[in-house]
């Protein structure tokens, strides 16, 4: 596992957008990091030749037929809008993400 | 006969079905006792005595035209991580607080469709994420059995409104022991079925590939009965199970003859203080003196269940909480631009013990740790249940506890998150190989503080996948041989203030 | 690099990535309509919405169209795939993950085989095609232009989120923008001939981005590349191309060097423009979609789809090339319709191997039917009255001189208008051609009697005046009489005193 480098509760929030205050951060670093010493611990398994499991139930091809079905009227779908302007929902200024 | 909020769902159903109550008469009774127990209590988010009341009426007629429903004016409390149209579905966040569902989850459906009455939105820790429901943002529920402590979680007001007569049956969900561990904290059934049984459509979700939808109920029959009616394909789920549901009611038993109960080795009680230990003792006996034949298997990767579970649950949760942004639905906390709203609504909207989950599920799903974590666990995952299926060649069931303690203080561990996580010591296992598992009250310990209160303990039977059957059956005959709560009642009442 | 070496000459080298709208019923993962063009807002639901707790059903269809694409390209379809998420947050796709795939594609590799303006044949083969879904539309507010630059807030339109998109990545083996566009045109053409896709430009559902870098000709290794956006015809794609090789030989020359980074093509002014810098790569945490099960790709599957895979451009091409002897410009004004080239096709493999027979009715096709076409404003599929059958009678009749060419236009007329064979009414209504001598002689003895001016004028010297009388056999026959027959027997009475 990578240890030694750890987790950086900073960059992993702003990937997660979620503002942490610095008290919150330095919490987070700390009880995050005695995570990771716990889960440290799977570094003892050896799983050199296990396949990894996304899924317990042994399901393949679970497709829909290409039907259609009858779709919420704007007034259902917008319902919750924290902001509308018209028929669209409404954000603020839209930037070039930086990562 | 007892009062109606103190039937069995099977009772209600029956008197109802056979027009000796009508379901208008069966809610009165509820509404009345949740009156009455809701402010010592708090086990519901919000009541939906409207909707309830409809579907009453709705029931009575179709009972007058002949029709009979399993679930005959049954009143249900839904866990608040379920949509059930028309009423605010909150998951206990304040990010969705005041949050109205246009759609119905596939279970609760399944329940209306039967003849439930749906009395409220059970409360829960947020986003279904903790073990004592203490991490609800939206309210505070209390133990039944004794109201300074917690009543389990993430299902604790589902819990709390069966133990305390609220509600006959309870919707509730489990991702890694969410179900089991409160239905212990609180004397009651609580049964998470295999990984797909029941569709996950309309349970906002927490870990996808984990989350899972079971019954709350006062008896194992009750829970059998409210499973049957939940369970089955859902063409709205694509990891729901194509296979048919074998029926659970016929095949409950008064004995366990014939059945090899496996014992966990690395489940030693004997760490859990002496009275636990005794209790777990004597309900070990109890299966064999039912017919059992008790045998010794062995789960060598349990010790890794924890690890691997806060891997794979927080990467799975970070990826589904990233919906709530403030653009749709739900909370906004407005900035100069889209990002600045993000980050504000975001760390306005969810709770400390999210927060922590969505941060450590991001870095392990991150650049450069994804194969060290995410993977790793994974094949964790691979490991775990490969140590069910060698014990399930050994056994038939496997019995152990559903909890390390029975229910604690508020507060008790708030202050670190890990030994919290380590009350799923004994239910995540199951939920990473995706099997039916079932928690059933087996006795009680005094808490030991002078003029202390006995609380619940339970007993966690687990089976192959797919056999709910075999787990309704057997611990039928257990709960039907000890009786522990079906003839006691929570001391709610006395503390009503 | 100094100023005194000689000029170094530089090649360039061009990858494209396409997004293709698929052509379904419903959308990607949940049932709404897939439509361009609906009112804001008025196609959405739960799933494509992205409220709590719905999840996602991929649609069998958009699989299937995705796996028809690889085979036309003869790629390899992998007996298994996944869906997976990619994470990061953008105001216009609801769930702040897109439901893609990484690792496993639905298709590996595979070729686009493509003829150039001259005729001259290229290919490039692919990377990958994957199947993902489609984001809202956001539109820009308060920057005048509808641009992201200097807008104050936007409106975001979710009925496109969730639409089937196809990623087709290619290997950067294109060399100049004229072969970019060429593979473009081809890769459009193959979807729309599966039917697929719309693959319109100017609706968004195709859409392309180019990955340039030059490097000096010989040289093995790849150049700084760039990637280019904002094209929305292909006209823009050949001239952001070349305008971007251009560019960086110009800061090459100048002894700089080119930075990674998205470009921006701008219309308007002709240039690209830096767009954000690709340097610090986003983290997007893929891993494997929990809520969807993985995709087996079972032989007899492909196979079922490799047979309905039907007619591909290149094929087509081929086929006009050599059966019907098309020009390249011919083959061209035909490769865009489809349905003209299947009926084409079907007339010519009425007689096989009989090249004059093809160019007859590939003239015909070309030039009357088409106007007539034109003319109705229907295309070649959507009448029923002119068959495969019909025009190579035609084309027959013609060749064998058994109509007149007139005859032919008004017989293709009538089949339009009312269907029919036209052999049929040939012989029903003796619209054959007058070759009979005798037959002929008569009416030109009448024209040369009724018409001595004419007669006078071509004794005179008049050449021309032969064209005024054969005209007149030509109305006397009313359109019947061969003319080059009709010609001859003038010419021979005529030499007569
Ligand atoms: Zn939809």
């Amino acid at each position: 596992m990578s240890s030694g480098s750890g987790i950086d509760v900073r960059y992993v929030a702003r990937l997660a957008r979620l503002d942490l205050t610095e008290e919150e951060a330095t919490l987070y670093q700390r009880q995050l990091d005695r995570l990771l010493e716990h889960v440290e611990s799977l570094q003892r398994l050896d799983v050199g030749r296990v396949a990894p499991t996304a899924q317990v139930v042994p399901l393949t091809n679970v497709l829909r037929d290409d039907v259609t079905c009858p779709s919420l009227d704007r007034a259902q779908a917008m319902a919750g809008a924290p902001a509308r302007e018209g028929a669209f929902f409404r954000v603020s200024r839209i930037i070039e993400e930086q990562e | 006969m007892s009062a109606l909020y103190q039937r069995s769902a099977t009772q209600i159903a029956a008197a109802v079905n056979a027009r000796e109550v009508s379901a208008v008469e069966v809610l009165g009774a509820h509404m009345a006792r949740i009156e009455r127990v809701e402010p010592s209590i708090g086990a519901f988010l919000s009541l939906t005595a409207d909707l309830a009341r409809e579907q009453a009426r709705r029931v009575d007629e179709a009972v007058a035209a002949g029709k009979r429903l399993p679930l005959a004016g049954v009143p249900v409390a839904v866990k608040d991580n379920m949509c059930l149209q028309g009423t605010v579905t909150t998951a206990g966040s304040k990010i969705l607080a005041g949050w109205v569902a246009p759609y119905t989850a596939t279970a609760v459906a399944r329940l209306l469709e039967a003849g439930c009455l749906p009395v409220g939105k059970a409360n829960l820790d947020e986003f279904a994420m903790g073990s004592s429901c203490e991490n609800s943002a939206l309210g505070v529920t209390r133990n039944p059995w004794d109201t300074d402590r917690v009543p389990g979680g993430s299902s604790g007001g589902s819990v709390a409104a069966v133990a305390a007569g609220e509600a006959a049956l309870a919707t509730a969900s489990d991702t890694g022991g969410s179900i089991r561990e409160p239905a212990a904290f609180c004397g009651v059934v609580g049964m998470k079925p295999t990984y797909g049984r029941i569709s996950r459509y309309g349970l906002i979700a927490f870990a996808s590939s984990l989350d899972q939808i079971g019954p709350i109920a006062r008896t194992v029959e009750d829970a059998a009965a409210m499973y049957g009616v939940m369970a089955g394909h859902d063409p709205m789920d694509a990891t729901s199970l194509p296979r048919p549901v074998e029926p659970t009611l016929p095949a409950l038993r008064t004995d366990l003859r014939g059945l090899r109960v496996g014992l966990v080795r690395e489940f030693d009680t004997k760490d859990l203080g002496e009275e636990i230990d005794a209790a777990y003792r004597r309900a070990y006996a109890q299966l064999a003196a039912l017919g059992a034949e008790i045998v010794d298997v062995a789960l060598p990767h349990a010790e890794y269940g924890l690890a691997t579970y806060y891997l794979i649950a927080p990467a799975e949760a970070s990826s589904n909480l990233a919906r709530f942004d403030g653009v749709r639905y739900g909370l906004r906390v407005d900035g100069a631009n889209v990002q600045e709203m993000y980050g504000k609504t975001r760390a306005a909207g969810f709770g400390p013990e999210v927060k922590r989950r969505i941060l450590i599920g991001t870095y392990a799903l991150s650049s450069g740790y994804y194969d060290a974590y995410y993977v790793r666990a994974q094949k964790a995952r691979t490991l775990t249940a490969g140590d069910f299926e060698r014990a399930f060649a050994a056994c038939d069931l496997i019995a152990c506890p559903a909890a390390s303690s029975p229910a604690f203080e508020f507060g008790a561990k708030s202050d670190d998150p890990v030994s919290m996580y380590l009350m799923d010591y004994y239910t995540i296992p199951m939920s990473l190989a995706g099997l039916p598992a079932l928690s059933v009250p087996c006795g009680f310990v005094r808490d030991g503080s002078p003029g202390g209160r006995e609380l619940p303990l339970g007993l966690q039977l687990v089976a192959p996948l797919y056999e709910e059957a075999r787990l309704f059956a057997a611990a039928h005959a257990y709960e039907q041989a000890t009786r522990y709560t079906l003839d006691r009642q929570p001391p709610v009442v006395e503390s009503v203030r | 690099m100094s100023g005194t070496m000689v000029e170094q000459t530089y090649e360039a080298v061009i990858g494209i990535e396409c997004h293709v709208e698929l052509k379904t019923a419903s959308k990607m993962f949940c049932g709404c309509r897939n439509e361009f063009g609906g009112e804001p807002n008025t196609q959405l639901c739960p799933v494509c919405l992205a409220l709590p707790g719905a999840l996602p059903v991929p649609n069998r269809v958009a699989v299937e169209h995705v796996v028809r694409a690889g085979l036309a390209c003869g790629a390899a379809i992998p007996s298994f795939s996944k869906f997976d998420r990619k994470n990061y947050f953008y105001p216009d796709m609801p769930k702040d993950y897109q439901i893609s795939q990484f690792d496993m594609p639905l298709v590996s590799g595979g070729v686009v085989r493509f003829r150039r303006e001259d005729g001259s044949e290229g290919s490039c083969r692919l990377t990958r095609i994957h199947l993902e879904e489609d984001t809202g539309k956001s539109t820009h507010m308060g920057s005048g232009d509808g641009r992201i630059a200097g807008s104050t807030h936007s409106l975001v339109d979710f009925n496109r989120a969730g639409v089937p998109l196809m990623e087709v990545v290619s290997e950067p083996e294109l060399r100049s923008a004229e072969d970019a566009v060429a593979f473009l045109e081809y890769l459009r053409l193959t979807f729309l001939y599966l039917g697929i896709s719309d693959v319109k430009m100017e609706e968004g559902s195709l859409r392309c981005d180019a990955n340039v870098s030059i490097r000096p000709v010989g040289s093995t290794e790849f150049g700084t590349k760039t990637e280019i956006k904002n094209m929305n015809s292909f006209r823009s794609v050949w001239r952001a191309i070349q305008s971007e090789i251009e560019r960086q030989r110009s800061v090459l020359a100048e002894g700089g060097r080119v930075a990674q980074e998205t470009r921006g093509w701008d219309e308007a002014n002709g240039i690209t423009h830096s767009m954000r810098s690709k340097e610090q790569a986003h983290d997007y945490r893929y891993f494997p979609d929990p809520d969807l099960v993985p995709l087996t790709l079972e032989a007899a599957w492909v196979e079922d789809l490799r047979a309905k895979t039907g007619l591909i451009p290149i094929a087509a091409y081929e086929r006009l090339e050599r059966a019907c002897g098309l020009a390249p410009a011919q083959i061209r004004q035909l490769l865009g319709d489809p349905a003209l080239v299947r009926f084409l096709l079907q007339t010519v493999d009425m007689r096989p191997d009989d090249v004059a027979f093809a160019q007859a009715a590939a003239n015909w096709l070309l030039g009357d039917v088409l106007r007539m076409l034109n003319e109705r404003g229907v295309s070649i599929d959507g009448q029923r009255t002119l068959t495969a059958q019909a025009l190579a009678e035609c084309a027959e009749l013609a060749m064998a001189g058994a109509i007149t060419s007139k005859t032919a236009k008004e017989l293709l007329e009538r089949v339009m208008a009312e269907g029919g064979s036209p052999k049929e009414i040939v012989a029903r209504e003796g619209l054959a051609q007058l070759s009979d001598p005798s037959m002929i002689a008569g009416i030109v003895d009448q024209v040369m009697a009724a018409n001595a001016k004419s007669v006078a004028d071509f004794q005179a010297g008049k050449e021309n005046a032969i064209k005024a009388l054969v005209g007149q056999v030509m109305k006397v026959s009313k359109g019947k009489a061969n003319p080059q027959l009709a010609e001859s027997l003038l010419r021979e009475r005529l030499k007569q005193p």
